[in-house]
């Protein structure tokens, strides 16, 4: 006679990725399936770490500067952000005006960036592979744009302490320009193929619900968290740069489903290329010096360098030793595409920082896969990852 | 009214439709991708590229081994090694790049005081084993003759905003 306890069949235990295409990089989640119903899911994290907290403090402020933009490669001038403003805190330095527009354009073309391809790839994961093939025409467009301010389409390295690398070339407002007024068209055709859509709808509504009080409970934070209808952004709750002087709205979701996650994107890249018109508009009127004029943070210009020595003496002080960081600390944090993205830097004095702890966005919203994909299935909890937009340089540091 | 509405478009599948129509519309735009070897999308002058090293007008190399993009290099990709050259002057012995380390960040170009070294214009130059990614000051000097046009054009066009 069987037990009726042994005749139980155990959870069926399965592991998806981290080779998995619709795993978004290298996640590994162990899900333990009743059937085809998830009932816990285990994600593994680890497999990118490349340790770079560590190496950054081996490394002089203006050369820790690429690191950030290897953390989350999907919106590297964002990352770039939280690090340069949290070393302006410590330095007790202000960029002029021009260049904190100019951080703000490019941290919106980053937020445009990093929503084409979540929203895109996210449709792809439930079945829709048109968007994704257009959505890339337009990030084409937009690292574009990367390659003519830095010399790079990713990896940019273009904010500094104390304001930005090099001006925009001349010529490349008025294409931003152009790019932005058309802008709009293009999301009313991804939504034109996608909102509406009862397959896409099937898909994510209802899938994933997080409500406001577990989203603030787990740490969310970016459209996930706005998506259960919290109005935080940080752009607006304590805006840095010049984030005050511009004129938006905060996107915000009712249900906190996937669904609500894929409006408030959509919605996010509406606002964000309303800011980007008014930061072309706010830097055409301001014209002026893109770094601080301090010798013993920002370089002088080249001009300067080849002909005065004591100029010359500030290049290359700044190039091998850097500049010390008076010592302190400081938890700096921007509204990332993904959400809140925190620099914890810690100096002692020295060129170097003592300790740069990175909170990244896409931890939170990860632990929060297992509570959210728990009775659904399989093919929704594919749904869950993509609409928590994870990329695993910055979860795995 | 509305649960009628709502009724129709589902009957109808209206949002199916309208997604066809505005797929099928987009055949008739022009086709955005390009042949790639035989077309290139435009290079801004500040592309960072494969690196080469640069020569005076009148042939004698740029590099005065001042050590400082050994020194800001964040990948430790750059050896140097420099003695005084038979004339007194003091130049390089050995310049390594190992561009299997370099993450292509532009800093050596941007602290280099003589616009020796310089990340150009080209972006094609795998090869079939790791060692050719090794370069010495040969291949850097030759990669420099090489591209020397356009690198100049490249640094008087961005001039201005250095």
């Amino acid at each position: 006679m069987a037990n009726p306890v042994e005749s139980q069949i155990k959870p069926y235990t399965m592991n998806f990725g981290p080779q998995h295409p619709a795993a978004h990089g290298v996640l590994r989640l162990v899900l333990e399936m009743d059937g085809e119903i998830v009932e816990r899911a285990d994600p593994h994290i680890g497999l990118l770490h490349r340790g770079t907290e560590k190496l950054i403090e081996y490394k002089t402020y203006i050369q820790a500067m690429p690191y950030f933009d290897r953390l989350d490669y999907v919106s590297p001038m964002s990352e770039e952000h939280s690090f340069v403003l949290a070393a302006e805190k410590l330095l007790g330095i202000t960029p002029p005006k021009r260049a904190q527009h100019i951080r703000v354009l490019f941290a919106e073309l980053t937020r445009i960036l990093n929503h084409l391809l979540n929203v895109t790839t996210f449709a792809m994961d439930v079945g829709a592979l048109t968007p994704a093939l257009w959505g890339f025409e337009e990030r084409e467009l937009l690292m574009e744009f990367y390659e003519r301010v830095s010399g790079a389409r990713m990896h940019a390295n273009y904010f500094r302490v104390g304001g930005v690398h090099q001006d925009l070339p001349a010529g490349m407002l008025d294409d931003i320009e152009a790019y932005a007024a058309k802008f709009e068209k293009f999301v009313d055709d991804v939504e034109g193929l996608l909102t509406a859509n009862r397959i896409f709808k099937q898909r994510l509504v209802d899938i994933g619900i997080v409500s406001g009080d577990e989203a603030l409970a787990w740490g969310f934070t970016g459209p996930v968290l706005r998506a259960s209808g919290i109005p935080w952004d940080l752009r607006k709750a304590q805006p840095y740069d010049t984030y005050a002087e511009y004129d938006f709205d905060v996107a915000i979701g009712k249900t906190g489903d996937c669904y609500a996650r894929y409006l408030v994107r959509v919605e996010e890249m509406r606002q964000s290329n309303r800011i980007v018109q008014q930061a072309i508009a706010k830097l055409r009127q301001t014209p002026g010096p893109i770094k601080v004029d301090d010798r013993k943070i920002a370089p002088p210009p080249r001009g300067d360098m080849k002909r005065s020595m004591e100029s010359l003496i500030h290049h290359f002080k700044l190039y091998t030793e850097g500049y010390h960081v008076p010592a302190g600390e400081t938890y700096t944090a921007t509204e990332s595409p993904k959400g809140e993205f925190g620099v914890y830097l810690v100096s002692d004095g020295t060129n170097r920082p003592y300790r740069c702890k990175i909170r990244p966005t896409g931890i939170a919203h990860l632990q929060g896969v297992d509570f959210m994909s728990r009775g659904h299935m399989l093919a929704d909890a594919v749904a869950i990852i993509g609409s928590i937009d994870v990329v695993f340089g910055e979860i795995d540091r | 009214m509305a649960w009628l509405d709502r009724t129709a478009r589902g009957l109808f599948m209206t949002e199916l439709v309208k997604g066809f129509a505005l797929t099928f519309s987009y055949m008739f735009k022009p086709r955005v991708t390009i042949n790639y070897p035989y077309e290139r999308s435009p290079l801004s002058p500040r592309f960072r590229g494969e690196h080469a090293l640069r020569r005076y007008p009148n042939g004698e190399e740029r590099c005065i081994a001042c050590k400082l993009c050994e020194a800001v290099c964040p990948a430790l990709a750059i050896t140097i090694e420099a003695e005084p050259r038979e004339d007194g002057s003091r130049r390089t012995t050995r310049y390594d790049i190992d561009m299997t380390k370099c993450i292509y960040c532009g800093l050596c170009q941007e602290a280099c005081p003589v616009d020796a070294i310089v990340e150009g214009p080209n972006l094609e130059f795998a090869t079939e084993t790791r060692e050719e990614l090794f370069y010495n000051k040969e291949k850097l000097l030759a990669n420099g003759d090489r591209w020397e046009p356009l690198l100049a054009a490249n640094i008087a066009a961005d001039a201005p905003y250095r």
